[in-house]
């Protein structure tokens, strides 16, 4: 018997190779009767960059908000097959949110706004605070900690969400729209940086948008959504390298890319 | 000269980012006003305190001019200056008289807080507890305390409880109604986010529904702040006693029956300063709790 094969007798399933959450025939539907998404089978993979791509209205969010465990599905089921689960039998979700408002609290300096995940899961002063400053530099603030929200420029307070999203280093970070307020100079700045952090820090990546381009510079993977009831359309893969940087946004492969995701979000619409 | 605007092919253009902004964030950072200071004060301070002090002076003047031209007897209507006279005359039995009323509006003030807030929070816990009480806590508030007030004197027996009781019952409401918009407004995804984390609710409480709070809380302590006077003062009216440790209502009953004009209308400013000190106090209170970071205690430049 040689090791090769030994090996895969004795695990059929590499647990590596499972994905870190498991979305099966996922309906929701709302108490006023809209259907937001309908029958969604999707796997996230580890390490992944993953957009969620749609029109308003395609039920993205939604999904975004029942992977993290806001709401849950009327239909279907969400795994974490490679985490452990409480004694009611619910995942431990391991995962940091970031809405599309910085939805920071007013009262907090920005060292406290990404404290707070620390604070909650019982973590001493002295090692929140370390620990939350670390992630504040490395969102670019260092020097910001003592800064209020008001003092903040919107792309400045969703760098304190994104640290604070990221500060309990969870193996997922769930973002929902996170820079479509912004102006465009500040999301290309924040979209490079994020691409950084997330090479840097090796988390999986789901990122919901409404922008082609966005989506085709920052991920992997890309899932189109239709709208009405929101359904998954097309699952495509980015296939061009990391890192990414200006040269890429300004390449011929960018606009092609850009193109063919086009045309599918345009197909995805129409039907 | 058109032609430099025009854009040759093949020639390199700056497109977006201009080289003197270097696109961070930072430089979109919002600016704030660093006002010139005056004796110690904001320069926009003074005429927000002198305008109104002269037009007091002179309304003042006036007074005292037209009570002495017409010869206004002062148990008719004494003049500014004969009332300085008595409030200083009179001030070692005023005193006494403004420090019991003081002490029963500032213990009525701190118990409308303790149970203000305490009631707020357990409705906020529990919709059971609300549903059922909050419309008692309403029926307290419409009904006139004068009306009420006798059957307070007689039922608590001892007359300074009973005027707390009645300060008090004017005074809560507005800390227990705003206490409760202020625990419910805390925003929606942040309580999200404190779901995702599994805080507990003390945890929800503590850090994010009690800060929410606070600014409506002290918008409350600012209106009852007065609110406990006025509610001290109008108790002591209807109770009317005697005795060595009368308030100021009771002085003005007092020197009413014996046409001692000039001492209700010292007495009647006695409670005027201590209602504007007391705002005075809570807006100043309001004021460094929100300082840093609420929308109502900053200056913008714009």
């Amino acid at each position: 018997m040689d090791t090769a094969s030994l090996s895969t007798a004795a695990r059929p399933h590499i647990d590596v190779e499972k994905p870190l959450v498991s979305i099966r025939h996922v309906s929701k539907q709302f108490a006023n009767g809209t259907l937001a998404v309908r029958d969604v089978d999707l796997d996230l993979g580890s390490g992944q960059f993953i957009s969620l791509l749609g029109p308003s209205g395609c039920g993205k969010s939604t999904l975004l908000r029942m992977i993290a465990g806001l709401g849950s599905p009327s239909s279907g089921t969400i795994d974490w097959p490679r985490t452990s689960h409480d004694a009611a039998g619910r995942p431990e979700r391991d995962l940091g949110f970031v809405f599309q408002d910085p939805t920071l609290m007013p009262w907090a300096t920005a060292l406290g706004n990404v404290m707070m995940p620390l604070t909650l899961k019982g973590v001493r002063r002295r090692e929140a605070e370390a620990r939350a400053a670390e992630m504040l530099a490395l969102v670019g603030l260092k020097g910001f900690e003592k800064s209020y929200p008001r003092e903040l420029s919107g792309g400045m307070k969703m760098r304190v969400s994104i640290a604070r999203g990221l500060v309990l280093r969870p193996k997922i970070l769930l973002m929902d729209e996170p820079f479509a307020a912004l102006d465009e100079i500040t999301r290309h700045r924040l979209n490079d940086d994020l691409l950084e952090l997330w090479w840097k820090e090796r988390f999986t990546a789901v990122f919901v948008t409404h922008s082609v381009f966005e989506s085709v510079y920052l991920s992997k993977r890309i899932v189109v959504m239709a709208a009405r009831p929101g359904r998954v359309m097309a699952d495509l893969d980015v296939d061009a390298p990391y890192p990414r940087d200006e040269l890429f946004r300004t390449s011929a492969d960018y606009a092609h890319l850009c193109r063919v995701v086009s045309g599918k979000l345009k197909e995805a619409i129409g039907s | 000269m058109s032609a430099s605007r025009s854009i040759q092919a093949g020639e390199p253009v700056a497109l977006g980012i201009a080289p003197a902004h270097d696109g961070t964030d930072a430089q979109a950072l919002p600016v704030f006003a660093a006002e010139a200071r005056v004796l110690g004060l904001p320069a926009s301070t003074w005429p927000r305190i002198l305008a109104p002090l002269i037009i007091g002076m002179l309304a003042l003047g006036l007074w005292e001019f037209a009570v002495r031209a017409n010869g206004i007897p002062s148990y008719v209507l004494p003049g500014p200056l004969l009332i300085g006279q008595t409030l200083v005359a009179d001030w070692g039995t005023l005193s006494g008289s403004l420090w019991i009323t003081l002490r029963i509006t500032f213990m009525a003030l701190a118990a409308a807080v303790i149970v203000g807030v305490t009631l707020a929070v357990l409705f906020t816990q529990s919709k059971w507890l609300e549903m059922s009480l909050l419309p008692y806590a309403v029926i307290l508030q419409v009904t006139p305390i004068v009306a009420i007030a006798p059957l307070i004197i007689i039922w608590a027996g001892d007359i300074n409880l009973s005027l707390l009781i009645c300060a008090w019952i004017v005074a809560f409401f507005p800390i227990l109604s705003n206490t409760i918009l202020g625990l419910n407004s805390a925003d929606h995804n942040l309580i999200n986010l404190f779901q995702l984390y599994g805080a507990t609710r003390w945890q929800t409480l503590r850090y994010l529904k009690l800060p929410a709070a606070l600014p409506y809380f002290l918008a409350g302590l600012k209106i009852s702040g007065g609110l406990a006077l006025i509610g001290a003062v109008v108790a002591e009216f209807v109770a009317g006693t005697g005795g060595s440790a009368s308030g100021l209502a009771y002085r003005i009953l007092e020197s009413g029956y014996q046409l001692k004009i000039p001492r209700v209308f010292a007495a009647l400013i006695m409670i005027s300063v201590s209602g504007i000190a007391i705002f005075l106090v809570t807006s100043w209170i309001s004021h460094l709790a929100l300082r840093r970071w609420h929308e109502s205690a900053l200056k913008r430049e714009n």
